[in-house]
């Protein structure tokens, strides 16, 4: 922490200082260079502007005793008891980073009716699991659940809690975050730990273009959330570890100022715009009952079909499964495109997907120049090979 | 009803560049706008109003020439608007943001419902709306994928959880963030726009703050530190199969797998 220092008569040329920085930060005033409040102390233009010209100087910082502060704290997060997978992961997570730094796993559950449900989290690597179980507790609000995680917080010290970045987990967080005045780092990609017990957080910035690694140094409990299939789960071990510890919380502390009227279960509407896993099918597809095929696929991986214009003007498929210009725009995590050439009206609805596999028997078609993993093969020979090994991965019998 | 919508200016474009030898970013000359999503949540706030009367006011925190973005908010139909501004402010983390808008709203008036954006699209953590509602001490709603009405001192919203929609009455005053799409945000008018030309733009320092230790603000005031940036190591493969269906097969089923891609 500290703040930077402009020497003015080191200053050989202004505009060539304000063209270093990233975000806008410097400025001629009066002939003279500012720094304004876009700076974010990236320090760059101490280290590529021209000499002596930017100083920083340290200022003191509050510190914090990080020996006071033990564990690795992972939020379970669920709907009445269903724990998300998303907590296994950061289990697994969480075991990774204890370890390097000799801490114990815990795990923190609030709800109601929960205690019975917490015996799962045993079989994943947690030392304690603490609960606080309350009927105020039944549905999710901000205001109750943040009295339960501070009481479980002060009572704990944690040195560093991971959450999942679930609807609840996003905005449990902060207010959590806030309430203790301390730091923390959305979507982490990356978690790692120092010997002082310093979490490292990388996470994407400025929309994936670039990465940051993060630390909170000077205060505690760390916070991070992190997205669902970015950790490993470990594997469940058959022997319960661990024990279950209660934490009351009183009545008073867990009124809110909200009023929870009623749930309804969302209704699955599926749309290729919200789907994770999508396959394609394009014209290398000779007649309508091979969709049967390519559905198989897409039903097997758990995910949708999708397809061309072409198929979609011939009544194949309803024009709501369309990829591109003219259709729809998707970005799945997967995506398969079997029997599609790859033009450009197609590839613009599809380019920014995650994973991008394509089978096409022509090693000229382009769109192997967007495909991560182009696949030259035939679709009748490749998919119904593919479905036989997802099935088999899956202990369903081919 | 007092309404407040938190918006915030963001580059126009994402698209840095790290600079792979050097470690500098490197900048396209990229211009600023309103943060996208902060429009859906300034819409609501109109609809509001326009529906059980009331005001309209804005807040940003920004370097000053984020009043552009007030002034296209008035253009919009809002009645009052405020920056937050000070050299003291600049390299805030989300703690410290949250902070800083704090002390600007309390300063700026009363406000019966705060409204923001889902996330900015250049922070991108959707932490700022329930940070804010902590240090302001309101209840706080997320994720709201609609407004069903006002009933006393009461808001009535819909919130969008994994599996469910969760049906809330929140009292005021409260703070909630909108998601994307739950309104069509209207378009600046051109004559509202020169009707408001000349229309105050309120400006906080820290000096108008109530909390005047600057070591709260900015850098300083901030939990998180970025210790380094870096290009993305890039996880782009591009690969080319040639071999024999089978082979083809197990490829990529192995590759799903071990990239946790299965559904
Ligand atoms: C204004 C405009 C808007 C358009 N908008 C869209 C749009 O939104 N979406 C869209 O999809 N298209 C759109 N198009 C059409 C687009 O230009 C292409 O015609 C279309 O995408 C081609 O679809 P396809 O890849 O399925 O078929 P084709 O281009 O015919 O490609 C079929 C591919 O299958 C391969 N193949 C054949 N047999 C096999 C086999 N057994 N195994 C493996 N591969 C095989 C072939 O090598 C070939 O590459 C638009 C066109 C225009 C002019
Ligand atoms: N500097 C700021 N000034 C005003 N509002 C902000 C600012 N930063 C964030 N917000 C509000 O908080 C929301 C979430 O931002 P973020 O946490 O950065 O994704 C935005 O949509 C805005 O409504």
């Amino acid at each position: 922490m500290g703040k930077l220092i402009v020497h003015q008569d080191k200053v050989t040329d202004i505009n060539a200082m304000i063209s270093i920085c990233p975000f806008n930060a410097l400025e001629e005033k009066d002939g003279k260079l500012e720094v304004n409040a876009g700076c974010k102390l990236c320090k760059l233009c101490v280290k590529k502007g021209q000499p002596g010209a930017m100083e920083y100087v340290e200022e003191e910082v509050k510190t914090v005793d990080k020996s006071l502060w033990n564990g690795i704290t992972v939020y379970v997060d669920h709907v009445n008891g269903e724990i998300h997978p998303v907590t296994f992961e950061l289990l697994g997570k969480a075991g990774e980073l204890a370890k390097k730094i000799n801490h114990p796993v815990y795990a923190i559950f609030i709800g109601s009716g929960i205690e019975k449900k917490a015996e799962e989290l045993l079989h994943y690597g947690v030392d304690k699991v603490f609960v606080v179980d309350a009927p105020e507790l039944k549905e999710f609000q901000m205001e109750s659940y943040t009295a339960a995680f501070e009481a479980f917080v002060n009572e704990i010290k944690p040195s560093a809690i991971l959450v999942g970045a679930t609807p609840v987990g996003r905005q449990l967080a902060p207010r959590v975050a806030s309430r203790f005045n301390t730091g923390l780092t959305a979507d982490c990609t990356i978690l790692d730990i120092h010997e002082n017990t310093d979490l490292v957080q990388i996470r994407p910035a400025f929309g994936g273009n670039i990465m940051a690694e993060i630390l909170t140094p000077n205060s505690r409990p760390q916070l991070a959330t992190v997205r669902y299939k970015i950790m490993d789960a470990p594997e469940r071990s058959a022997e319960a570890k661990g024990e279950i510890v209660k934490i009351s919380v009183p009545a008073e502390k867990l009124k809110t100022r909200t009023q929870v009227l009623g749930i309804t279960q969302k209704q699955k509407e599926k749309s290729i715009e919200n789907a994770d896993i999508l396959v394609v099918a394009g014209r290398g597809l000779k007649k309508k009952e091979d969709l049967d095929l390519v559905r198989e696929l897409a039903d097997a991986l758990g995910g949708d079909i999708a397809c061309t214009r072409p198929l979609a003007e011939a009544g194949w498929l309803d024009a709501k499964h369309q990829i591109g210009l003219s259709g729809r725009t998707v970005r799945p995590r997967l995506i398969i495109t079997c029997g599609v050439s790859g033009a450009i009206q197609f590839v613009a609805g599809m380019n920014n997907s995650d994973n991008i596999f394509a089978i096409n028997t022509d090693p000229n078609a382009s769109i192997f120049k967007v495909a991560n993993y182009a696949v030259i093969g035939d679709i009748y020979e490749v998919i119904p090979k593919l479905i036989e090994q997802v099935k088999q991965g899956k202990g369903v019998k081919a | 009803m007092e309404i407040l919508v938190c918006i915030k200016q963001v580059p126009g474009s994402n698209k840095v560049e790290v600079d792979p030898v050097t470690g500098v970013l490197k900048r396209n000359g990229a211009d600023s706008k309103m943060n996208p999503y902060d429009l859906y949540a300034l819409e609501c706030g109109l609809k509001l109003k326009e529906q059980y009367g009331g005001r309209v006011s804005v807040i940003t925190m920004g370097p000053p020439q984020a009043q552009a973005i007030i002034k296209e908010a008035y253009a919009m139909g809002a009645d009052a608007g405020a920056i937050v501004s000070d050299r003291a402010f600049g390299g805030a983390d989300v703690l410290a943001t949250a902070h800083t808008l704090a002390q600007g709203i309390k300063k700026f008036g009363k406000f019966d419902i705060i409204l923001c954006g889902l996330q900015t699209t250049d922070g991108d953590t959707a932490q700022v709306g329930p940070e804010v509602s902590e240090q302001l001490d309101i209840p706080c709603v997320c994720n709201v994928k609609e407004i069903k009405g006002v009933e006393g001192d009461n808001i009535l919203v819909d919130m969008e959880m994994a599996q469910d929609i969760e049906h809330l009455k929140v009292s005021f005053p409260c703070l909630i963030t909108v998601q994307k799409d739950i309104v069509q945000p209207r378009l600046p008018s051109y004559l509202k726009k020169k009707d408001t030309e000349d229309r105050e733009i309120v400006m906080y320092t820290l000096k108008d703050m109530e909390d005047q230790n600057k070591n709260n603000y900015g850098l300083n005031g901030s939990a998180t530190q970025v210790q380094r940036i870096f290009p993305p190591t890039s996880d782009k493969v591009q690969v080319t199969w040639d071999d024999p269906a089978d082979v083809l097969a197990e490829k990529i089923y192995s590759t799903i797998k071990s990239r946790k891609l299965l559904g």
